[in-house]
């Protein structure tokens, strides 16, 4: 097969996948560009932060660290909290990005939630290009963010129409995935230990800052419970 | 800010998300094989993280207060109907995202 054919493939394949995240990201990227716009940003900077940073919820964050006091090592720390998460996706794709060359670096360097989450969980068609696949989901993930957030720094205040609730395409993303790996599980043990952590977490230290409670808790919960997990089988 | 403190701020922010997205990978190289500990870690952890991001997408629900956490539970009930239902990835998700906006721009 030509090279050509392999990327076309795996483009053809991988887009569908990417269909909720991109209205998932135009409408989150319009929002992040437009409150940009009003903090009194020129277009550049979220355009510029979402083609190096190519995160959300840190890039919200940093607006309000842009107006404030220049303070580098606050700015660290807080960035390494939100993004954390991050580390936990590593892990979980180190074999899956086996042996994928160059395309590995920008695989890694594109991994935000939502590539990540398709990229372990899709069912990727046969005779489709695993790397290029990949590839492809990051990439239209990248160019959704990339350019939702531009174009909302540069027509910003202009849109009107009502889009309330739209934001809940992200939830429904999520869900979904969850179910499907709940599906694809005998025991559901891991899914729990995730679920009930979190909610815990959530409950004693708020929505701003659980994640890391919540990470640290599902981390010693799946290291107690090794043995029983490993036991009850069923890990993909 | 001056224009080069806003740079610095932007590139830390950068750097920072690098960091945590690279870290597993510098530590557990290509080639040489990765320890047991991790390699569960690897596969126990998706299903436990999926789970955490569903919570994270709805940190901000009030269940003691305003619409009590309502149009969310009920548009997840529809979203996993329908997924259960046809196993299509974009119907259920467009289902439950058009659920979700009539509720809170006519009901709620």
């Amino acid at each position: 097969m030509k090279k050509e054919s392999v990327r076309l493939k795996a483009l053809r394949a991988a887009f569908p996948f990417t269909i909720p995240i991109f209205a998932g990201f135009w409408f989150l990227g319009l929002a992040y560009g437009i409150y940009m716009n009003v903090s009194g940003f020129s277009f550049w900077y979220p355009m510029l932060m979402s083609l190096v940073i190519f995160g959300g919820s840190l890039e919200f964050m940093a607006v309000s660290m842009l107006m404030s006091p220049f303070a580098p090592l606050q700015t660290l720390l807080v960035a390494l909290m939100i993004q954390a998460r991050h580390l936990f996706y590593g892990i979980s794709m180190l074999d899956k990005f086996r042996g994928m060359g160059w395309k590995r670096f920008y695989l890694i360097f594109g991994m935000c939630d939502e590539s990540f989450s398709i990229n372990y969980t899709a069912k990727i068609p046969e005779g489709v290009d695993r790397g290029w696949f990949m590839f492809f989901v990051t990439l239209l993930n990248h160019f959704y963010w990339f350019s939702g957030s531009t174009l909302g720094g540069i027509v910003g205040s202009l849109l009107t129409f009502d889009t309330k609730g739209l934001d809940f395409v992200m939830t429904a993303m999520f869900v979904v995935i969850f179910l499907e790996q709940w599906l694809k599980e005998k025991k559901h043990y891991t899914a729990w230990i995730g679920l009930l952590a979190s909610v815990v977490c959530r409950m004693i230290f708020g929505a701003d800052s659980f994640l890391i409670p919540s990470m640290l808790c599902i981390l010693l919960c799946l290291t107690a419970f090794r043995s029983p997990i490993e036991k009850a089988g069923g890990l993909s | 800010m001056t224009l080069m403190q806003k740079i610095i701020t932007i590139a830390i922010c950068a750097f920072a998300t690098m960091a945590t997205r690279f870290l597993p990978f510098l530590i557990f190289r290509e080639g040489k094989p990765t320890p047991k500990y991790v390699q569960y870690l690897g596969k126990a952890l998706p299903a436990a993280i999926f789970g955490m991001l569903v919570v994270y997408c709805l940190k901000n629900v009030d269940i003691l207060g305003g619409s009590h956490g309502l149009p969310e539970l009920i548009a997840i009930i529809v979203t996993v109907a329908l997924h259960l239902w046809k196993r299509q990835m974009l119907i259920s998700i467009a289902g439950g995202t058009v659920c979700y906006m009539m509720l809170v721009q006519l009901v709620f």
